[in-house]
């Protein structure tokens, strides 16, 4: 890949109506190497939409996203491979092992050696005993382990996290936020849409709020949470 | 191999390492094709209507009504646990979805036709030894057409509340075509009717292939992005 040095993720001007409903109006985004954005917001203020959009797996009624520069479009299929999700839901067959998912995703991202990429992905998520059960036998938390295992098994240099800390336990949630922290210092941008920010405020270096389908903040982290809570209440009016 | 086949091979492969692992879909189209042929030949009166006359529109009813509960599922295991954005998140072209989506879907439904196929010839005491080589090469144009266009309304029918209702009300009058050209076709090869009196209806088969996998490849990304 040619060397870049613009921003990772940008998105400009971003709506997305349902019907008569709009859920985004007009939302832009921008983040450089390192940088983690934790979206914060009340529910159905169109976080998740906008993780979507910024997939590229939902497509914006306007505005566009640029991954690495380049305009995201299903056309385009280059464009998504640097981009890693993990949804609220697993993406993960029930059939299949563990271990023969995240072959499979590795496949479809063309690595080297699958085999050996999956079993080092399991292995950060302390997962690797249970490569070879399928997804049905695991807890919510475990399955959410093998979840980001899948995100983050082909090194994406954009991650985007729907409520990442869901499930898990003081342990695994630390081991998350060690393995994050480590990957921002390569180089990687984060979103993480959450509404534990108790969780996420260390690792996020901008905090924003969505409401009512626009920012109502983007600034970077400064203080402590404490500090920010009564702010937060006060723009979303809760 | 170019990167876009390749794509399609896995998503085929996975596919039926997952079918094969359960089974689902599997079993339940060959009961049902079993119960179907078993339950023709006991509603036909021999002494009124011969074996022949009937045999091709049985074999046609059963196996298209067969392949849609492989069609059904085809879709319903991507939505289980949201798999489908991992696909549509991956760097693959759509088009090798469709592509992968349609191998796995062709590998099953000629499954169930290569085991209904000997229990027709059991159930209907048909000879089939000389029409045999005539019948696979018609099945195998006209399951073509049909899982290509079954395997884009799976797709377009998943995302409705009622998926499994939803297909065959999609696909069956887009059915018609495929399944009037077989049952032509399949009618003279069981007479012993000589090729010429075929090639209209094969050319209506192959056509419809044509037409449906260039439409089904060119429009499988507007059916499957949100």
């Amino acid at each position: 890949m040619p060397s870049y040095d613009g921003p990772l993720l940008e998105a400009t001007g971003l709506h997305r109506s349902f019907g008569a409903a709009r859920i985004l109006r007009g939302v832009d985004l921008r983040l450089q190497p390192g940088e983690a954005l934790a979206v914060v917001g009340p529910n159905g203020a169109g976080k998740t939409t906008l993780l979507r959009l910024l997939a590229g797996i939902m497509r914006p009624t306007q505005g566009e996203v640029r991954v690495l520069g380049r305009v995201l479009t299903s056309s385009a299929p280059e464009t998504r491979r640097p981009l890693g999700l993990l949804s609220h839901q697993s993406l993960l067959y029930d059939d299949l092992t563990i271990l023969e998912n995240l072959i499979f995703a590795a496949r479809l991202y063309g690595l080297a050696d699958p085999a050996g990429a999956a079993l080092a992905a399991l292995e950060d998520v302390d997962l690797a005993r249970r490569a070879h059960d399928q997804p049905r036998r695991l807890s919510r938390g475990l399955l959410q382990r093998a979840a980001i295992a899948r995100a983050l098994l082909h090194k994406p240099r954009v991650l985007l996290l729907d409520e990442p800390f869901t499930a898990l336990d003081a342990t695994a949630a630390e081991r998350l936020r060690v393995l994050l922290r480590g990957r921002l210092a390569q180089g990687l941008a984060m979103v993480l849409v959450t509404h534990h920010l108790t969780e996420a405020w260390e690792l996020a270096s901008r905090v924003a709020v969505l409401a009512g389908g626009r920012w109502a903040l983007d600034e970077p982290r400064a203080g402590d949470l404490a500090a920010f809570l009564p702010r937060y209440h006060e723009l979303v009016g809760a | 191999m170019p990167e876009a086949i390749r794509l399609a091979f896995v998503i085929a492969a996975k596919d039926i390492r997952a079918e094969l692992r359960s089974r689902t879909a599997l079993l339940s189209a060959l009961v049902f094709a079993a119960l179907v042929l078993v339950i023709f030949n006991f509603a036909r009166d021999p002494t009124v209507l011969a074996a022949t006359d009937l045999a091709p529109s049985v074999l046609w009813v059963t196996f298209a009504f067969a392949a849609m509960l492989g069609l059904n599922r085809a879709f319903n295991v991507e939505r289980e646990h949201g798999a489908l954005d991992g696909l549509l998140l991956a760097p693959l072209p759509r088009s090798s979805l469709f592509w992968g989506k349609l191998l796995a879907n062709l590998a099953f439904v000629g499954v169930v036709e290569a085991v209904t196929l000997p229990l027709f010839v059991l159930f209907f005491n048909v000879d089939l030894s000389a029409a045999l080589p005539g019948i696979i090469g018609t099945a195998a144009l006209a399951t073509v057409g049909f899982v290509a266009a079954g395997t884009v309304f799976s797709a377009m029918a998943v995302r409705t509340r009622f998926a499994e209702l939803m297909l065959p009300v999609l696909l069956l009058p887009f059915m018609v075509p495929p399944l009037v050209g077989a049952v032509q076709v399949t009618s003279r090869l069981m007479a012993g009717r000589p090729l010429s009196e075929m090639l209209g209806w094969l050319r209506l088969l192959a056509l419809y292939d044509i037409v449906f996998l260039t439409i089904s490849t060119l429009t499988f990304a507007a059916v499957v992005d949100e």
